[in-house]
């Protein structure tokens, strides 16, 4: 063991001690390592909602300690970025609040946690499931809950998972390089908008309210199903044309539309010009957009499980062979440009919602940028790549802003490496398995894989 | 009624005769042979057949159905599964994945089904995923099921293209060069699986061959195609003494 790695073992907090063994591994590094393996999703929830308590109610107290300006907002790194000389103290809170927390109360409880995920296991999936998922929010709302600036980080980055994925199921899972995503995304956003705007809200644009702002919050939910529609109406367009060869025509194409579509609401008066939409009801709390996001993935997951999801892998590997396998190919890759399309314009309309303000620039070549980025990080042709890759892209970006200009040489560094070492992505080609992410871990099976 | 009646079909790439008045009749249960040299013309009559190219001229009916101007996926969905000469598989899918993917015409779930994980969904998974694995037992490639096509034996990737052809049900099995590049072993038992679809199945085959011994010993009828033409037709025994069948593969004897 080099003396490196000893040093890491030092640091990391002493809990071998709480792990049944069976065999005794043959080092303390893997021993660690078996004792985060024998933790399940539900062990880290846990960690993560005490972590979580532990900063709400001790956070300030520790950072006037620390001689922190306030608490840190993204984990220190804004702190660090703008006086390195705090970054001692910030990485002492990260530690004292996050680390030392979170895998202490993973490891200490994983006995409790595994008979719990393996009572769940036995239930039905979905119970399962939204317990998770319910255990996930509230942690992510009683983090945000801290500051607005962590509130928006999150939303736009739950946003930007709806993105990536929606453009996977293009990019990756058909294999066309589809430009297009931030054209629906605008057509999702301005649906919405004019809808909610003309409906329940009083501005410049549309005037007094159509119908009582009480039922608005019910509609929002059609609002953003419209701005899909319509989205997904303007993929068809693209499609129809684009989709009768291979190649290269489709990336053309939509890089075309995209443009056509920031230039065409550029030009409509009645949509605001290049000025813009504003006023916006800000019905896109938390809440809601987490909801929407976990539907996407649902949905998203689904289809690319079923049969006619793995059709567009058959398609992209071999078209031919996929003809001669009776695969509709046409129709495959029409109904997966669309449905990516509508689940970018329901984003477009979240968003739109979330910042309460749209203009055209917002949809342009650097939104196209910021999405190919975060797809190719996170790795093609995956589920969890794509959530992957959208939290960790728009974090790294948050987190490196007080870089200002150097961000865009250290981000795009980045992707470099990856595409150096991991052609295909972070987590490229993998199967998003629910059933086996929640599942109990034994550690008694053995070293935990 | 033959089974796959094919009559006068003529196909011209741009001025070049591809093939010139091609005509078959395969009655059901029926293993028919199709060699000729290189460049004859006999993965394009494949083709042709399985409406990846459409015909210039004549006709193509399946039990009395014309299958000239349908797509692929529709031709193949009436009952004509094919193999390719250099293997077509999907490189990024598993076995199993292959197998099931042929299901996709039978399946009976729609896009909310696929979108939604609906209970009927459910079942119609389940039941392909049964009759996949009963293909892959008869053509033993369950021991792969799991790992992506490009990790198996050349001779597997053969037997899971196969499997996939028949997993769609068909009445008709078209066979493009299944033995080309084995060795012998393998041969052996390509030939036996073929055998197997025949009388398991009781699906016509026709089947384009390069080594005459594999044609020999299965086929009951052989076709020979030459620059796109039939030149001869009859048993194995009539086609080895055929003089424009040996013309054709040896050359005109020259008289000194």
């Amino acid at each position: 063991m080099s003396y490196h790695e000893q040093h890491l073992i030092d640091t990391k907090p002493p809990v071998d001690e709480f792990v049944v063994q069976v065999q005794p591994p043959a080092s303390r590094m893997q021993r660690v390592r078996a004792t985060f393996a024998g933790v399940p999703a539900l062990g880290w929830l846990f960690g993560i909602l005490c972590a979580v308590f532990i900063e709400r109610y001790l956070g300030a107290e520790l950072s006037y300690q620390l001689y922190l300006p306030k608490v840190p907002v993204l984990f220190g790194c804004l702190i660090m970025f703008k006086q390195p000389l705090l970054m001692p103290n910030a990485l002492a809170y990260v530690t004292l609040i996050y680390v030392i927390p979170i895998a202490g109360v993973a490891c200490l409880s994983a006995r409790v946690t595994n008979r719990l995920a393996a009572v769940l296991d036995r239930g039905p999936i979905a119970v399962s499931c939204l317990i998770h998922l319910a255990l996930l929010y509230c942690a992510l709302h009683y983090w945000a809950d801290l500051s607005d600036y962590r509130l928006l980080v999150l939303k736009l980055t739950m946003i930007a998972v709806m993105l990536t994925l929606s453009i996977n199921l293009i990019n990756g899972y058909m294999g066309e390089f589809s430009c297009s995503h931030p054209g629906f995304m605008a057509l999702g956003a301005y649906s919405a908008s004019t809808v909610t705007l003309v409906l329940f809200a009083d501005d410049r644009l549309f005037g007094a309210a159509v119908l009582p702002k009480a039922l608005g919050p019910y509609f929002f939910p059609l609002a953003l199903i419209i701005g899909g529609v319509v989205a997904s109406a303007a993929a068809l367009v693209v499609a129809i044309p684009s989709f009768r060869t291979r190649g290269d025509y489709l990336a053309i194409i939509s890089l075309a539309f995209m443009f056509i579509v920031k230039s065409l609401i550029e030009n409509l008066e009645w949509l605001g010009g290049p000025r813009g939409m504003s006023g916006q009801p800000d019905w896109s709390s938390l809440p809601v957009v987490y909801v929407w996001m976990v539907l996407c993935i649902w949905i998203i997951n689904n289809f690319v499980r079923s049969i006619y999801g793995k059709a567009l892998n058959a398609l992209r590997d071999n078209e031919m062979a996929a003809d001669a396998m009776t695969v509709n190919t046409r129709k495959t890759k029409m109904v997966a440009f669309m449905l990516g399309a509508f689940w970018a314009g329901v984003a477009g309309g979240l968003f739109a919602h979330v910042m309460r303000f749209v203009n055209p620039g917002t949809f342009g070549i650097q939104r196209l940028a910021e999405i190919l980025a975060m797809l190719y990080f996170g790795g093609l042709n995956s589920v969890v790549g794509s959530i992957f890759g959208a939290a960790s892209i728009n974090l790294i970006s948050e987190m490196l802003r007080p870089l200002e200009l150097y961000k865009w040489i250290v981000i795009p560094l980045i992707l470099i490496l990856v595409m150096i070492y991991r052609p295909t992505g972070l987590l490229g080609f993998r199967e998003f398995d629910v059933k086996a992410i929640l599942r109990p871990k034994h550690i008694r099976t053995g070293r935990g894989e | 009624m033959p089974l796959l009646h094919v009559s006068d079909m003529t196909h011209y790439f741009g001025g070049l005769r591809a093939v010139h008045r091609y005509n078959l009749t395969l009655e059901p249960g029926e293993i028919r042979g199709l060699i000729g040299p290189n460049g004859a013309g006999k993965t394009t009559v494949f083709n042709l057949i399985t409406g990846i190219y459409r015909p210039s001229e004549g006709s193509v009916r399946l039990e009395g159905h014309s299958l000239v101007g349908q797509r692929p996926h529709q031709i193949a969905a009436q009952g004509l599964g094919r193999t390719f000469q250099n293997l077509l598989l999907w490189r990024h899918m598993t076995v199993e994945e292959h197998v099931k993917m042929a299901h996709y015409s039978q399946l009976r779930y729609g896009l909310i089904g696929a979108l939604f994980g609906t209970p009927r969904r459910v079942a119609e998974e389940r039941r392909v995923a049964e009759s996949s694995m009963r293909l892959m037992e008869m053509f033993d490639v369950v021991k792969y099921r799991n790992l992506l096509v490009g990790n198996l034996p050349y001779g597997a990737q053969r037997r899971v293209e196969i499997a996939r052809a028949m997993a769609i049900d068909p009445k008709v099995l078209l066979l493009d060069e299944p033995t080309a590049g084995m060795t012998p072993e393998e041969l052996t038992k390509m030939i036996g699986t073929i055998r197997q679809i025949h009388r398991d199945f009781g699906v016509a085959i026709l089947l384009i061959e390069h080594r005459l011994k594999v044609v020999m010993e299965l086929c009951e009828k052989i076709q020979t195609l030459v620059f796109g033409e039939v030149i001869a037709e009859g048993t194995p025994e009539e086609i080895q003494r055929n003089p424009h069948v040996i013309e054709a593969y040896l050359g005109k004897e020259e008289i000194a």
